[in-house]
């Protein structure tokens, strides 16, 4: 998937033509229970911690992002221009010791990453919460880019 | 563990589910550190979008199990424009060597990470067997 690294989303157009294809193939995965077309493909695709998702309704876009163990003091969330910073980081406490490790996959570290929104976003109207690990930004919509009902005569 | 390094993202571990599945939906593994100290062993798993209730710990017969459903957060008529995570269950299962003082049990869910203490037993004081003739 070089396409998908080189026009990096979402600078380049709000749309990512890739979404619809990767919306289906988790469909297929889940009625499937498998892998179904995935040869090898990483479902990423910035590449760049954390991982987001995006999504719209009528009024509002929302990010979220899976940062568990984060306390809200430890987010720094940046609105500027057209896009949405977050960054942080993450910090897991010594254990002392004593201790001796049977396993040891969590991480620690810094992140940091910029989210572009597409025009309609009003970035005077963003909020954050963090609850059970996720952290939900809550974008609003300018008035102008929010879908009218047109009512026909 | 002073410096600190940039964090790189890690696809979620998505698992061929445990059991046949009653209900469909994805299973991730949740990522783990296992510690053990003289008197403990401690389970720390990461599980974001989990709350206390939607979370089962079971221990039996040395098999530690975890099982969680993640709530995606996602409100009616959201309509994915990126979408780079699935969310679903969490399952994983663990084969503990030493004996668990069930009674003593300790979990606790703090921001989407689970810490769970395992009390050990305490050894048995040795005693005398007296043998009746």
């Amino acid at each position: 998937m070089t396409a998908r690294r080189l026009f990096d989303f979402p600078g380049m157009g709000w749309r990512n033509p890739f979404a619809e294809l990767d919306r289906m193939q988790r469909e297929m995965d889940r009625l499937f229970g498998g892998k179904f077309f995935r040869a090898g493909l990483p479902e990423l695709q910035a590449g760049v911690f954390p991982a987001v998702n995006v999504t719209e309704e009528k009024d509002h876009y929302y990010i979220r992002a899976e940062l568990p163990g984060m306390a809200a003091e430890d987010l720094d969330i940046q609105a500027a221009g057209n896009s949405v910073s977050i960054s942080g980081e993450r910090k897991i406490s010594g254990e002392g010791d004593n201790v001796r490790y049977h396993r040891r996959e969590r991480e620690a570290g810094r992140f940091s990453r910029v989210i572009n929104l597409p025009e309609g976003a009003n970035l005077e109207d963003v909020k954050a919460g963090l609850k059970n690990g996720v952290l939900t930004l809550t974008i609003g919509k300018s008035e102008a880019s929010k879908p009218r009902q047109i009512s026909i005569n | 563990m002073s410096e600190s390094k940039e964090l790189q993202v890690r696809e979620k571990q998505a698992l061929d589910s445990p059991a046949e599945q009653t209900r469909p939906g994805l299973v991730f593994k949740p990522l783990v550190d296992i510690f053990e100290t003289d008197k403990e062993i401690v389970v720390l798993a990461d599980m974001p979008g989990v709350s206390p209730e939607s979370l089962d710990v079971d221990l039996r017969e040395d098999i530690l199990t975890l099982t969680a459903e993640a709530s995606s957060g996602r409100g009616e008529g959201e309509q994915d424009i990126l979408s780079e995570f699935a969310t679903g269950k969490f399952y994983r299962q663990f084969t503990l060597s030493e004996v668990i003082d069930q009674s003593k049990i300790e979990a606790k869910l703090d921001n989407g990470v689970l810490r769970l203490v395992l009390p050990k037993v305490e050894k048995a004081a040795p005693r005398k067997i007296q043998i009746n003739s």
